[in-house]
């Protein structure tokens, strides 16, 4: 098995304050992996140092051969890799065009530019129905899945999304998931982090955990939905509660 | 009616001017979130350029542009690589701080060195038709002045096509927003910022070329046109880059309504007062929409 994404005993430090200490875990070409983990644990900071946003106090980050650590965030994403960051980010000033445009700035994703945007017209419609609206008067759901189409934009080799679900209802976290999915099996890796635990599992083929910083366990993302541990510390009620 | 009138229209002339340094300000302030103090030097660089070319080239002021606009931008380039890259990378209150004693020092630097190259008399460039205008009812309209007020206005559409229609102009203003998301969309920030501060250099050269032929020219005009610029942007709102024009018209024309109907010596301070109003009763600035 190739490795395709590889972290390497990152640690991150804010400072005085480290976030992450010898973080090591992999995703292989056409997976969906979940990060899942309490407030705090450092899975924003994984993610950001993976697009680029934070440095690295040691270890390595690898896509493929590629060391991507060393790289700068916008080389990073003409790599293929782009993330979708929590809160959004969206550039709210702008039209939902601009928006998805400007996501395929990078090199290897302006040659396809119009290509792409048709696909993510045809995956989120709304957008197209809305192209001149301004980002920052859409609905929560709505400019979620412009966030996400913007990432798409860049197309992505390695996909990864930090909290796709904050704020939004049932209906639109259930339309999220499933695009996530229908990404994956068109051969998108995908490497999601999540506080909704349980659909993140759900979703994913395998997961991590990240406790204080640190990787505390990791499995098939099945068997981690029937592990007592998890299911009390993450899982809160009873998986069958919760359909 | 007619004296009111052409107090008017002056005010709208120096308004132009005001309008078009200002809107270099707000970019730098609005992309690269610094105040470059060191404005106004770039404006009396242009200026020089300008002046030299109608002295020694004998140029005429207007056509003078096309050598001002490149060689101010190419500048911006040069600071940007040496100085400000540096200063834009920082962070909170570090940023703040260091941009405002770097580029207090900068303007410091290039106003002394004007000095020795240039010396310090005041010059001004006088084109044979500078005495020319058109009467309209009584409202003397210089030529000089028209095409000033003309060239800012065009200077404004073109900034305003190019930000909010081309690729680049488009990644310059989502920099503006939120430049981590700009990077993680594959916009080269560092690209952005340098070709923002060349632009916001070249809006200086040509408000620079302006002040040859409509005030004096000295190296130690820089600070004055700092603080017109610094007035107009806290009037257009922070963040707004083109509010910069209709608030540098009505800066001109309150300074020149106030020098003819109060004293001569309250224009400067009108100016400061409306700053501070401003800043205390709307700090969002009078064109912008909250
Ligand atoms: N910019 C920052 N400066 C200082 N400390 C930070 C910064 N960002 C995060 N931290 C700290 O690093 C740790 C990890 O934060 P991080 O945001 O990565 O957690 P998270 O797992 O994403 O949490 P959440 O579920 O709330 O999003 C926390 O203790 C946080 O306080
Ligand atoms: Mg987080």
């Amino acid at each position: 098995m190739s490795d395709f994404l590889r972290i390497q005993d990152v640690s991150v430090a804010y400072g005085d304050i480290q976030a992450l200490w010898d973080v090591s875990l992999n995703v292989e070409e056409g997976e969906i992996v979940a990060l899942i983990g309490p407030n705090g644990a450092g899975k924003t900071t994984l993610m950001r140092a993976v697009a680029g946003l934070n440095p690295l106090k040691s270890g390595g980050i690898h896509l493929g051969d590629k060391a991507l650590h060393t790289l700068r965030a916008h080389q990073i994403a003409e790599q293929g890799v782009i993330l979708v960051p929590e809160g959004r980010r969206l550039f709210g000033g702008l039209s939902v065009l601009d928006n998805l445009e400007l996501g395929a700035y990078s090199k290897r994703a302006r040659q396809v530019r119009a290509e792409t945007l048709k696909l993510v017209y045809e995956l989120f419609p709304l957008l197209a129905d809305r192209k001149l609206q301004r980002a920052n008067t859409m609905s929560g759901g709505q400019q979620q899945m412009l966030a996400i189409g913007r990432a798409l934009m860049g197309v992505p080799r390695l996909l990864m999304l930090d909290e796709p679900s904050l704020g939004l209802g049932p209906l639109v976290v259930e339309s999220i998931f499933e695009t996530i999915k229908r990404m994956n099996d068109q051969g998108v890796t995908v490497f999601l982090v999540e506080q909704n635990a349980w659909q993140a599992l759900e979703l994913a083929h395998r997961a991590y955990i990240l406790e204080q910083g640190r990787i505390a366990g990791t499995g098939l993302a099945q068997e981690l939905l029937r592990d007592d541990r998890v299911k009390q510390a993450y899982l809160g009620i009873s998986p069958a509660a919760e359909v | 009616m007619s004296a009111f009138m052409q107090t008017l229209v002056w005010g709208i002339f120096a308004g132009a001017i005001y309008g078009i340094a200002a809107m270099g300000l707000a970019l730098v302030f609005g992309v690269l979130k610094i105040l470059n103090i060191a404005h106004g030097e770039l404006v009396m660089l242009g200026g020089y350029v300008g002046f030299w070319a109608f002295t020694a080239l004998g140029w005429d002021p207007f056509l003078a542009l096309i050598l001002v606009i490149p060689a101010t931008f190419v500048l911006g380039i040069v600071l940007d690589r040496v100085i400000y890259r540096y200063v834009v990378r920082l962070w909170g209150e570090e940023k703040i701080k260091n941009s405002l004693l770097v580029s207090f020092g900068l303007g410091l630097v290039l106003s002394n060195l004007a000095q020795w190259v240039f010396t310090g008399d005041e010059r001004s460039v006088q084109p044979s038709y500078a005495g020319q205008g058109l009467d309209v009812y009584g409202v003397l309209m210089p030529y000089t002045r028209l095409a000033t007020l003309g060239i800012v206005l065009v200077v404004t559409v073109a900034l305003h096509l190019f930000l909010r229609k081309t690729y680049p102009g488009k990644a310059i203003l989502a920099t503006a927003e939120d430049y981590e998301s700009a990077e993680l969309a594959g916009i080269n920030i560092d690209r952005v910022y340098m070709l923002t501060f060349a632009l916001s250099a070249a809006l200086a050269g040509i408000a620079g070329q302006f002040v040859t032929f409509t005030y004096a020219l000295a190296p130690s005009i820089g600070m004055f046109w700092t603080l017109k610029a610094m007035i107009v942007i806290v009037l257009a709102g922070t963040g707004s880059i083109l509010g910069a024009l209709p608030a540098g018209l009505v800066l001109g024309v309150v300074e020149a309504l106030s020098g003819a109907y109060l004293a001569q010596t309250y224009k400067e301070l009108v100016g400061l007062v409306i700053f501070l109003l401003v800043v205390i009763i709307r700090p969002q600035g009078l064109f912008v929409r909250k």
